[in-house]
């Protein structure tokens, strides 16, 4: 696809999202938390694309959470805009830092590292009897550029929120289409071709963790301020799971389909715990089973089924 | 001294506890490179099928030392039947897709089983336990300990020998080696890997079974506490070196020595000790202690 | 009738049975009310479900008119009410979410429920921003009244403060030369918070005493040996646990054989929960509370009477401390309502007219009195009390029972509890 494409593509489909969000209000909440969940699994699928699988993203999206959290909480900030670029600095230092120690790992390895440091910050959280431990502690009044968003302002909420999903899209996008994004489909497929090329893989690696680390901070900061509390279970195994999860529903192919599978899980999730109560993690369970039989490559599949007759698929 | 004995005793006995279940995790991965998500649901399910069959058991009056054989029997059939339905019925749908899609569909199979064993089972608690006073209790130093938690102990060193034993002497041990190694130059020799690979999950599944069962009469048996396994497992495997059981004895005796360790001395790092320990370990050694070679594939 | 409508017909005749047969009697639409707690995972056996159970039990007695007076009016003063109930399970942003839905969508007209302090914190300020009745039933944290000001919410049960403060006193009183003490609690808020408000008191009323161990597992880990080792090894003579459910009944399974309760004073403040499925098992003389003036410990009136008696007869079980909680909350709901409505058979009282009417109320429950004094009328005081367990045919029975009053194990208004505990004086 073109750029000129994919750049009205996502034009209308943020003004869908928008229309949608306005004719039915009562779902405005559950979009915006899937879009901004949607922001930190984009960032998983970044670094799917080099071939590795975080199971710590949590790290980073509670990084985001508590960042917001605290400065609202304690220093009285509540301009979003201020609060997320904390997130942004914090998370890029944390995650440059991070990424010197993780560089070297592949496969299960990264993603056990990962998990590993995401859990130390959980177990660190937990025992924060000031920021109200495992209780976490509530994200109040609080602004983007003037206009109050969180709480009952969903709407606007909604709107700031799928301005920063529109806008991790495109700088995704824009991203992998730089020698660098290039190169990380590459180092999938075959790492040690890459470095005949005269690229790092180590280097790669480390760009995308620390981009992938914004990312997930920002939608962190996003659901701390649209839930109004944090808690560190946003640090937790299962948090992190629930993104890789997600981005397995999505596919890696598309920088869509994270966002679109988002919403379909919140949704499933949100129907089944009305109307099974009881069975909503079986509804759930078996729905993932049929969404993995009868879409191969996630979501992303539906797109590329029509087009697979051009693509030559590789071994 | 009493203090270092009774970290190295308890610490031996979560060991073994951890080893009798991860090495079912070690050994699916092993053969079918499936990081099974579910494997403690499996856990879950023999813990509930050991508290059922032991709860008809002494209802029926029958010796209580036959208890023990109860405790066993129920997590060789529930193991075996859930192992066979799960390989059978799922895992076979989705054969061939890629790793972290299999990640996916075990993740979905334990969103599955939580609901499937609270609508068997029920959300009040069972608690079986007669068997922890049978064997009596054993006092070292001031220290008093229930003779079951030997037991456990004594199981996990047997299921490690018959285990070794396996795949060091014997000939099907060698093919199945030769599976874990590599399927597919495997399935050239004419080795039935299909057959392999079931029979692996199904060893995987009753020893989760079996760790469930055992454990069962020392607590009170709920729903959630697969939630609570899962992670530590991989903990084990990582640590160890995946698909490795020298591995897994190794990382099992990492976690259960720091966990009894940050309990006895610094009980506040308790919680977060073993993902220390792991991500220390994956610093040193990046692919655990007991990796094997890997081929450059070029 | 569409799908859709016949899915949810299903589930409102699945959780109240009595809908058909009581609304087509009533002419105003049924008062609906949202009860959340957990139907999965860890806490749904000792406390989700006994909950949900005298939640049915409560609403079809009400829409029969079978309670006692003063609350015998059928359903809330002759309007039928019907229940929409959903599970507490999936963590704090679901819960919002799902508060959200059950407003919006399930169009409930008050929400009682929530067993985990998250899930209260987090919950809390979105009903307050909806303006939605909330009444918070069985969470523990004094924080959420301390720390915000709500309108709309409201907890009708005593907070778990003085649950510890209370556990210390009985201690001090009953033990009279300990010198050592220890604790075993889960590492979450519940945990930390009941040790370290248990930990306070006893710092306040014997500062002689010091503390040896304190052990923090993780919540739902099930085993404790090298715990109960550190403990035996660290030779106090009293033992703190908030254990509940499973945590608690592995606590008691493992500890009795290695002689835990034998050489030490056990505090379980938790502890009435185990004492349905573990009689056999909890050794003689362990120190049990019940959040409150609750089930083992619960005062004898019309109302424990008749909750003792239906419970019974529906469930063939005795009710527990959370059955307690969730009649009290509704019971508070039920009273605020009626006393919004006044004597006017037609009116049908606002949201802010029951507020008003609860705020700052005092009302009988099958626990006894309960006055909704503290954070400017929205959080409850009760009294509570702690006694020895004795087995005594096969049931738990308890001795030594020692009775408080709510002034003296719960701050006045206004006051943090945390700066309360340090102002107790050495008895």
């Amino acid at each position: 696809m073109n750029a000129a494409r994919f750049f009205a593509l996502i034009a209308i489909l943020g003004v869908a999202v928008a229309c949608v969000g306005y004719a039915f209000p009562a779902i405005n909440f559950l979009l915006a938390v899937a879009l901004s969940k949607g922001l930190a699994v984009l960032g998983l699928v970044m670094m799917m694309r080099a071939g590795l699988v975080s199971f710590g993203q949590g790290l980073f999206y509670a990084i985001g959470g508590y960042t917001a959290g605290i400065l609202s909480h304690l220093y009285k900030v509540h301009e979003a805009s201020l609060l997320i670029g904390a997130a942004v600095l914090l998370s890029t230092g944390l995650a440059l830092v991070v990424s010197f120690l993780i560089a070297r790992y592949r496969d299960i390895f990264f993603a056990m590292l990962t998990l590993a440091l995401s859990m130390i910050l959980y177990g660190l959280l937990v025992k924060s009897a000031a920021l109200g431990g495992t209780d976490g502690f509530n994200v109040k009044s609080i602004t983007f550029l003037g206009m109050p968003i969180g709480g009952t302002a969903r709407y606007s909420s909604l709107l700031v929120v799928l301005g920063f999903a529109l806008g991790g899209i495109v700088a995704s996008y824009v991203y992998s289409r730089t020698a660098f994004g290039r190169l990380a489909e590459g180092l999938k497929e075959n790492e040690i071709r890459v470095e005949y090329l005269g690229a790092s893989a180590d280097l790669i690696v480390r760009i995308s963790y620390v981009g992938s680390a914004v990312l997930a901070a920002i939608g962190g900061a996003l659901a701390g301020i649209l839930v109004g509390h944090v808690d560190p279970e946003m640090a937790f195994w299962a948090t992190s799971g629930e993104f890789v999860v997600i981005a397995v529903l999505g596919g890696s192919a598309s920088l869509i389909t994270p966002f679109a599978a988002a919403l379909v899980l919140e949704f499933v999730r949100s129907y089944a715990t009305q109307y099974a109560p009881n069975t909503w993690q079986l509804v759930l369970g078996v729905i993932i089973f049929a969404l993995i039989l009868f879409l191969p490559a996630g979501l992303a599949g539906l797109h590329k089924r029509r087009k697979h007759a051009k693509t030559t698929v590789g071994a | 001294m009493s203090s270092l004995l009774a970290v190295l005793i308890d610490g031996v006995m979560h060991a073994a506890w951890l080893f009798t279940i991860a090495v079912g995790l070690t050994l699916i991965y092993g053969v079918m490179k499936i990081l099974n998500m579910a494997h403690g649901s499996f856990y879950a399910f023999g813990a509930y099928c050991c508290a059922t069959a032991l709860g008809q058991y002494f209802a029926a009056g029958l010796p209580p030392m036959g208890a023990f054989l109860a405790i066993f029997m129920s997590a060789l059939i529930g193991g075996i039947l859930l192992g066979l339905i799960v390989e059978r019925g799922i895992l076979r749908l989705f054969g061939g897709r890629d790793p972290i899609v299999m990640l996916l569909v075990t993740y979905a199979l334990f969103l599955v089983l939580e609901d499937a064993i609270k609508l068997i089972w029920g959300v009040d608690p069972y608690i079986v336990g007669e068997p922890l006073g049978l064997l009596g209790v054993v006092k070292i130093g001031t220290l008093v300990y229930p003779g079951y938690n030997f037991l456990v102990v004594v199981v996990a060193v047997l299921v490690c020998v018959v285990l070794t034993s396996f795949l060091q002497q014997t000939a099907y041990g060698k093919i199945l080696r030769a599976v874990i190694h590599d399927p597919e130059v495997s399935s050239t020799l004419g080795i039935n890997v299909t057959r392999w690979s079931l029979v692996a999950f199904i060893t995987g599944s009753v020893l989760a079974a079996l760790g469930g069962a055992l454990t069962a009469p020392t607590i009170s048996v709920v729903p959630g506490m697969a939630v609570e396994v899962v992670v530590m497992m991989f903990a084990v495997v990582v640590i160890g070196g995946l698909g490795s059981i020298p591995g897994t004895i190794i990382g099992a005796l990492v976690v259960g020595l720091v966990r009894s360790a940050a309990v006895h001395f610094w009980p506040e790092v308790e919680l977060f000790s073993i993902y220390a320990v792991m991500a220390l370990v994956l610093v040193v050694k990046p692919k655990g202690l007991f990796a094997g070679m890997e081929l450059r594939k070029i | 009738m569409t799908n859709r409508h016949s899915v949810r017909f299903l589930l409102a005749a699945s959780v109240a049975a009595f809908v058909a047969s009581s609304a087509s009697a009533q002419e105003a639409p049924a008062f609906r009310i949202g009860i959340v707690t957990f139907l999965s995972g860890a806490a749904a056996g000792p406390f989700g479900i006994p909950a949900k159970n005298a939640a049915d039990l409560f609403a079809e007695a009400a829409n029969k008119g079978a309670l006692p007076a003063p609350y015998a009016a059928k359903g809330f003063g002759g309007r039928a009410i019907e229940l929409v109930t959903i599970d507490e399970a999936g963590g704090a942003t679901k819960q919002v979410s799902e508060f959200q839905n059950l407003v919006e969508q399930q169009k409930v007209d008050a929400v009682v429920g929530y067993i985990s302090s998250g899930d209260c914190v987090a919950v809390a300020p979105a009903a307050e921003q909806m303006k939605k009745l909330l009444l918070l039933f069985d969470c523990g944290t004094p924080r959420i009244f301390e720390e915000g000001s709500y309108k709309y919410v409201f907890r009708p049960v005593g907070h778990a403060a003085m649950d510890n403060v209370a556990a210390a006193i009985y201690v001090n009183a009953t033990n009279k030369d300990f010198k050592k003490y220890a604790g075993i609690n889960q590492n979450y808020a519940w945990g930390q918070d009941s040790w370290n408000d248990f930990e306070a008191t006893l710092k306040a009323i014997r500062p002689q005493a010091v503390v040896v161990s304190s052990q923090m597992p993780k919540l739902g880990a099930g085993q404790y040996n090298a715990e109960i080792s550190a403990i035996l090894a660290a030779e106090p003579e009293v033992l703190h646990s908030s254990f509940w459910g499973g945590d608690l009944e592995g606590l008691v399974l493992q500890g009795a054989p290695r002689n835990l309760f034998k050489t030490m004073n056990v505090v379980l403040t938790a502890g009435e929960t185990a004492t349905h499925r573990q009689a056999q098992q909890i050794p003689d003389g362990t120190i049990i509370g019940a959040r409150g003036p609750n089930a083992i410990f619960a005062p004898e009136n019309a109302y424990n009477t008749w909750l003792r008696a239906a419970y019974s007869a529906k469930f063939n079980a005795l009710p527990s401390y959370p059955s307690y909680h969730m009649v009290q909350s509704l019971l508070a709901l039920k009273f605020a309502y009626e006393k919004a409505k006044g004597g006017d058979t037609n009116k049908a009282p606002t949201t802010d007219e029951i507020a008003g009417a609860l705020r700052g109320t005092t009302f009988e429950g099958p626990s006894g009195t309960v006055k909704m004094s503290l954070g400017g009328g929205q959080q409850a005081i009760q009294g509570t009390a702690y006694g020895r367990t004795k087995l005594v045919d096969g049931k738990t029975t308890v001795v030594d029972v020692r009775r408080f009053a709510a002034e003296e194990v719960n701050p006045p208004d206004g006051v943090k509890t945390s700066e309360w505990i340090k102002t107790l004086k050495v008895k």
